[in-house]
């Protein structure tokens, strides 16, 4: 197009400009590239500026503490004091107690915890009138907070004109004094752990369930597998990664448990976890540590070990289902 | 730089949001009433009207003695709020964050007595020094030297002291064949705490079921030890709390009411113990001054005159608890709370005080005032406590404080509670009430 050329040529830009346009051209596209490079990380910032500022800061900080003798009277106060601090706590024996009460409370209630919520999710698979509404009901006492839910527990168990032995002397078996004794104290915290996560299990395994393709179901009955056999061959194997799930949230779940031990008799009691620890988890210890006796160097190494523990505990669970996994195949 | 903008502009709205949320799972976690923390009401407003606040534990008096209300009517433009926490061991960590962190005080803080010493030690820069608007010498002299420091400087003014006698609940007394006449109480009870617990056995020959002598072995430990100079800590600083007499004898005591099964075995100021007085399932108590306030609240209207005041085992003179009313730098009008301590702690407010719920002055002006020289308390079948505690009290002894005192005698209660209700051992009690302390103290 001959024609066209020399009035293209008219009006085309003056020559100084013809540079700035370049670069203007390789500027765009260099920000693009940046662009679709960088903005990921962008994206992603939020999250990490976060976690850096309330998860890492003060899980570094709290080390750093750990290290040093700071008392709750004077935080300005530090004096560099190495390890002692966790040789103070692992020469504690009720450091001990609250593990092995952290332990104990944590399979306490997550073994029938996890157990009732799958047959709950089991059942909430069939066809239902109402389904929604019985899906929203079972999700109900997670909603509850974990104040209200364990005062009112506490109330449920009291040794004195509360309203289980009020049920139990009715029947003629006797009162007991839940929060004083070893055991009983230990069920009455996992009674409340159990109530408030069963529905959020269950709803986590009925989504899953939920996944499985049905020509599994389909085909295993007409093999003339039961209800029974179906869930035992076709659901659990197919939810396997979700209970590893939620046994992995679980286990963080009673590694962390306070409000409800701290509330069961509340006052000086629920801070030391009944009046011979009988109750006191590795959170309730930290706390009494800290904010009881005002020896905050002793509560961060608590707060270590906890982590330290639950990497330990995590690493046992990837063990497990490694070898689950091997076995399977 | 758009990108930038936009995340920078995010991140702040997530670590606000963050932010929000953290301090309001802390907030929930340290079981904290944000009353005091709300910054509006603490503010003058354009008419120079201003809010006070107060936050005390357990029972001070002054809602029930009408004295904030009063004190509105001569100030017309400050309002008084009280916020009130049940439990001293709830109160006083959070008092030691807010302290830490500079914000969330009250314009007034009560301090207890069990803490004062670690509070003058540690933090006494941090409250205002009342020795320019109080008159240091109008309280029993030991009480203000608790709030002194080294250099002279006041952070609490008195509120009360706590005189002991014993309470003691006249209809199980009669039930029981015991003579319920305040008078015949006392002598058979005047050779000191051994009579106590030969009453103790006297009652329980015929109590009648269900009932026991006293609320708590631990109550009467506590009696026991307040009688004396000497407690957990000597006049160096030294906790001595494993070898002192007073301590001693106050737990061989406990043990011996425990063995014998003279107690119910109740943590006082539980739920349990508010029950039990509820229930009239306990026939003695002893009482400091300001128990009084405690055991009529708790025991109801349907209770009253159904308990009188006698003295102590032993007459002798002791002084349980009391607190003091300090004003941190940090709040807003620390002028005017200065003043308001002043008119609070003043010998007509505190007389008012007694009068209203039976804690006992520590302000020696009070002792004259009718209020207080002829006070009788209608619930307790009109004991004259006034003639009962004023002379006590100022024959009680100076006693020497240490920082951790009230984590102290906390941790012996509960261990006392274990031998009561547990069948604990002595010994393995007291292993572990060492063990306790130690850490504590260390």
């Amino acid at each position: 197009m001959a024609t066209s050329t020399p009035t293209r040529d008219a009006y085309a830009p003056p020559p100084p400009k013809k540079p700035a346009s370049a670069r203007r051209q390789t500027w765009r596209s260099r920000l693009w590239r940046f662009d679709d490079k960088a903005s990921p990380y962008a994206y992603i910032a939020p999250f990490f500026l976060v976690f850096g500022a309330f998860g890492l800061y003060p899980l570094i900080y709290t080390g750093w503490i750990a290290l040093h003798r700071v008392e709750m009277t004077g935080l300005d106060q530090m004096e560099w004091v190495g390890w002692d601090n966790f040789d103070r706590i692992l020469h504690d024996s009720e450091f001990w107690t609250a593990v092995s009460n952290t332990f104990l409370i944590g399979v306490m209630s997550t073994v029938p915890q996890l157990l009732v919520a799958l047959g709950l999710a089991h059942l909430l698979n069939y066809k239902l009138r109402a389904s929604t509404f019985w899906r929203t009901v079972i999700l109900t006492p997670y909603a509850t907070s974990v104040a209200s839910a364990a005062l009112v527990f506490a109330l449920v168990f009291r040794a004195d004109g509360g309203l289980l032995n009020w049920a139990l002397e009715f029947v003629g078996l006797g009162d007991t004094n839940w929060a004083n004794g070893h055991w009983t104290s230990k069920i009455a915290i996992s009674v409340i752990v159990i109530w408030r996560w069963t529905g959020y299990n269950t709803l986590i395994y009925l989504a899953a369930m939920q996944a499985v393709p049905s020509d599994l179901y389909e085909a295993a009955s007409l093999d003339g597998a039961s209800r029974w056999q179906q869930f035992l061959k076709v659901t659990i194997p197919s939810l396997r990664p979700t209970i590893l799930f939620t046994i992995v949230i679980s286990t963080i779940g009673s590694m962390q448990l306070f409000g409800e031990p701290l509330l069961l008799e509340g006052g000086t009691l629920g801070a030391i976890g009944g009046n011979e620890n009988q109750y006191e988890t590795l959170s309730i210890y930290l706390y009494n540590y800290g904010w009881n006796l005002g020896h905050l160097g002793p509560a961060a190494a608590v707060a270590w070990a906890m982590l330290a523990l639950l990497l330990i505990i995590a690493a046992v669970n990837w063990l497990i289902g490694r070898f689950v996994r091997k076995s399977a195949v | 730089m758009r990108i930038t903008r936009t995340v920078a502009g995010r991140s702040r709205r997530v670590a606000v949001l963050a932010t929000t949320g953290l301090t309001a799972t802390a907030l929930l976690l340290t079981g904290c009433s944000s009353d005091s923390d709300s910054s509006d009401d603490t503010s003058s407003d354009a008419n120079g009207k201003i809010t006070l606040t107060v936050a005390d534990f357990g029972q001070f008096g002054y809602k029930e003695a009408g004295l904030f209300a009063k004190y509105h009517e001569l100030h017309p433009n400050i309002t008084v709020k009280e916020d009130t926490t049940a439990d001293e061991k709830v109160y006083y960590p959070k008092l030691l964050q807010q302290l830490n962190s500079g914000s969330g005080l009250a314009d007034v803080q009560g301090l207890e007595v069990g803490r004062i010493k670690e509070l003058v030690d540690t933090k006494a820069d941090q409250f205002a020094d009342l020795s320019k608007v109080i008159d240091v010498n109008e309280w029993v002299s030991w009480k203000e030297k608790q709030a002194t420091t080294k250099d002279g400087k006041v952070i609490g003014a008195g509120t009360d002291i706590g005189p002991m006698s014993l309470c003691y609940n006249t209809e199980l007394f009669k039930k029981a064949g015991l003579p319920t006449d305040r008078k015949e109480v006392a002598a058979k009870i005047a050779g000191g705490w051994e009579d106590y617990l030969a009453l103790g056995e006297e009652y329980k020959k015929k109590a009648p079921a269900g009932t026991y002598f006293m609320d708590s072995a631990s109550a009467m430990y506590n009696a026991v030890v307040s009688s004396n100079a000497k407690q957990y800590y000597d006049e160096s600083g030294e906790a001595i709390y494993k070898d002192s007499p007073s301590v001693k004898q106050g737990w061989d005591l406990a043990a011996e009411a425990a063995d014998k099964k003279l107690t119910q075995g109740l943590a006082q100021f539980s739920d349990p113990w508010k029950a039990a007085l509820r229930k009239s399932t306990m026939a003695t108590v002893a009482c400091p001054a300001w128990m009084a306030g405690q055991i009529s609240v708790n025991a109801g209207d349907a209770n009253k005159g159904k308990w009188d005041i006698t003295t102590a085992p032993g007459a002798t003179a002791a002084n349980w608890g009391g607190s003091f009313l300090g004003v941190p730098k940090a709040g807003k009008h620390v002028k005017e709370a200065g003043e308001l301590v002043k008119w609070l702690t003043a010998p007509e407010q505190q007389a008012a005080v007694f009068k209203a719920i039976g804690s006992f002055p520590s302000n020696k002006g009070a002792y004259d005032l009718p209020d207080v020289k002829t006070a009788k308390l209608e619930y307790f079948n009109n004991a004259p406590i006034g003639e009962l505690y004023a002379d006590e009290a100022k024959s009680i002894p100076e006693t020497v404080l240490g920082p951790k005192d009230g984590i102290i005698k906390d941790t012996i209660s509960t261990q006392i509670n274990n031998m009561e209700q547990r069948g604990t051992k002595p010994d393995d009690a007291w292993n572990a009430a060492t063990n306790a302390i130690d850490k504590a103290i260390g």
